[in-house]
């Protein structure tokens, strides 16, 4: 098993620094100036350019650059965005509400989708079946930010049942409205997903002798099909939170959640490139974490999987 | 058998037969054995088609997508007015449903039904367009990964890696507001970077469904009949492979018309003076709250669309893949 961890390890290491090299490549290198157009249609002040690139080590070649702030990352000494604060601190303020937000998603997807997919797994072909399976792809099928719009119109503002804009303390209660559109289309995945595992283990041999050796229905059910028939959707789970982490953007700016989402947006927006390459940095670190937290889940989930190999 | 008693058997095989099974004419193996030869032999394809042919899903959404298909072609077919040249009156702004004018107005007063007619084709353009880039590139990268392996497999999935350690979106928006693309923000960037995000997943697709099939009995008679191998792998290796991949390609259809509207929604996308469903619905998002409709409107088409590129993926994957259809 630590041979199997470390060589996990090795591989995601070079997927981490090839992802910060290209998004630093993009942000940095690519033609064009990001330091004059900081200063947007006024005539650049040399001075302040100069004091600016020496900062951000841009008057360097680009391969230092990259390893210097590789460095940084090592160090966590993230330096200062253009405005003069701690980058660290604004990644401190954001990250832990969007960190919220799709914990929250994740839960809702994890327990509708798996409680909804068994229902329609257990009763396939059925009615309940057909109706989750059409309505699953619907919501597959609506983009989120037309998803967003629509909860956001008719329960937030002609229901009133939640607020329609997130406060800046962005508490649990005011959370739920965005955490379910977040999730809304990952729960139709879990939901097909669970669907389809629990219909594959319901003909195994193992629970045709559960139910021969006169177990009952529930426990047959919650043991023994449901238990087998987690594993691809725990995998998902994991693998889920790195990306409704990264896609949390539309959700968030429709909501107006003080998250990562919104940071990031407005920093590519305004061409704060260190801010940019900091939070996509933190970013490709949970994917990278998360896919590796679902390796080891998967070898210790499933005992039929030996790693040692 | 040793090979000599092998020889010596067939040097005393002629004069004195002897019979380890039973002879043939006491099991009739013929008649066991025997296909039914009015039935023609029927392929993949064939199957999946006449399994597709009775399927709701696999109808309507085909219907579906020819009708956004010949909209987008010919919009002036389906909207008498051209919200482009038109001059919209400011003096409708807002304005409900009136003849002539089905959807009514949106705020600057053009007509939304035209809009949402009009608006069909930049979303289609870019998902038809960025879907074959991605077909091409992933599919090229994928099949050389699982084909070859080796140090090429190795080096080829860690690219693949990396760039799918950045979501679409994310990858999409840093790279829109760059000042080269920000310049000139048309379709074609646009289909240029989602494609630079978007190959992985047919990539790994590609990958996997190819290294299935490389080692089938078919490759390996062809190869020993002195076929090349990358011959074999265009002719014997991929059109067996393509189910996968045509599956995903179709879904991912609708992501790409997805993203595109995402990111025209956020303002990075195409330029305002293009009409998208993307533009209008972040046009009308302002609104919203005294005049939804001209949200709804294109909010729907881009759904249905959306929708029907995903239920014909569903009703592919269905019908083309035999171990789904056993349950």
């Amino acid at each position: 098993m630590a041979t199997y961890i470390l060589k996990r390890f090795l591989q995601l290491l070079p997927v981490f620094i090839g992802a910060t090299f290209l998004v630093y490549f993009l942000v940095f290198s690519l033609p064009g100036d990001p330091i004059a157009a900081l200063f947007g249609d006024k005539p650049v002040n040399a001075a302040v350019a100069a004091k600016l690139r020496s900062q951000y080590h841009l008057d360097q070649p680009f391969i230092v650059q990259y390893l210097l702030y590789l460095k940084s990352i090592f160090t966590f000494d993230l330096g200062q965005d253009f405005s003069g604060r701690s980058i660290a601190a604004v990644l401190g303020e954001v990250f832990p509400v969007t960190a919220r937000l799709a914990v929250m998603a994740l839960i809702f997807e994890g327990v509708f989708g798996i409680a909804f997919g068994l229902v329609a797994g257990l009763r396939k072909g059925k009615f309940f079946d057909g109706t989750v399976l059409i309505a699953s792809l619907i919501v597959i099928g609506i983009p989120i930010f037309v998803l967003g719009f629509l909860l956001q119109f008719f329960i937030g503002v002609q229901l009133g049942w939640a607020k329609p804009t997130v406060s800046s303390a962005a508490s649990v209660q005011d959370l739920i409205l965005p955490a379910i559109v977040l999730g809304l289309a990952s729960f139709a995945y879990v939901l097909r997903l669970t669907r389809t595992s629990v219909i594959e283990n319901m003909n195994a041999d193992y629970v045709r002798t559960a139910t021969a050796k006169g177990l009952s229905r529930f426990r047959v059910v919650n043991v023994h099909i449901l238990r087998n028939s987690l594993i691809p959707v725990i995998t998902f789970l994991g693998a889920d939170l790195g990306t409704l982490m990264g896609g949390a953007i539309v959700t968030e700016g429709i909501f107006n959640v003080p998250g990562v989402g919104n940071r990031l947006y407005r920093a590519v927006l305004s061409g704060e490139g260190p801010t940019v390459v900091s939070i996509v940095t933190v970013l490709v670190l949970i994917y990278c974490v998360s896919n590796l937290i679902v390796d080891l889940l998967y070898a210790w989930l499933d005992p039929r999987i030996r790693y040692d190999s | 058998m040793t090979p000599e008693n092998n020889l010596t058997g067939q040097d005393t095989g002629r004069r004195h037969i002897e019979h380890f099974v039973a002879d043939l004419d006491e099991t009739p193996l013929q008649a066991t054995d025997k296909v039914k030869e009015e039935n023609a032999p029927s392929s993949l394809w064939g199957e999946a088609w006449k399994n597709l042919r009775k399927q709701p899903l696999f109808i309507i959404s085909v219907i579906m997508i020819l009708v956004v298909v010949v909209v987008s072609l010919f919009p002036g077919l389906f909207s008498p007015i051209d919200p482009s040249s038109e001059a919209c009156q400011l003096a409708n702004s807002n304005g409900g449903s009136v003849a002539g004018h089905p959807l009514g107005f949106n705020k600057q007063g053009c007509d939304v039904y035209a809009r949402v007619i009009f608006g069909t084709r930049s979303s289609v353009t870019v998902g038809l367009f960025t879907t074959v880039g991605v077909v091409v590139f992933g599919g090229i990268v994928g099949s050389l990964a699982g084909y070859y392996g080796g140090w090429l497999d190795a080096l080829l999935a860690r690219l693949t890696d990396i760039f799918f350690a950045l979501p679409l979106i994310l990858g999409a928006i840093v790279m829109m507001q760059l000042p080269v693309f920000r310049a000139n923000r048309t379709v074609w960037t646009l289909v240029l970077i989602l494609v630079i995000f978007g190959w992985p997943q047919i990539a790994r697709i590609t990958r996997g469904a190819v290294i299935e099939v490389r080692n089938a009995d078919f490759v390996v008679a062809a190869r020993s009949l002195g076929v090349s191998r990358f011959r074999s792998l265009l002719r014997h290796v991929l059109p067996n492979s393509l189910a996968p991949i045509i599956v995903v390609a179709t879904i991912s259809l609708g992501t790409f018309i997805v993203a595109e509207s995402t990111l025209s929604f956020l303002g990075i996308g195409l330029p305002a003076s293009v009409m998208s469903w993307g533009n209008d619905i972040q046009a009308a998002q302002a609104s919203l709250r005294s005049n939804p409709l001209p949200l709804l409107y294109p909010a729907i088409a881009l759904s249905l669309t959306v929708l029907s590129f995903i239920m014909l993926g569903d009703a592919l994957r269905d019908a083309l893949d035999p171990k789904a259809r056993k349950r």
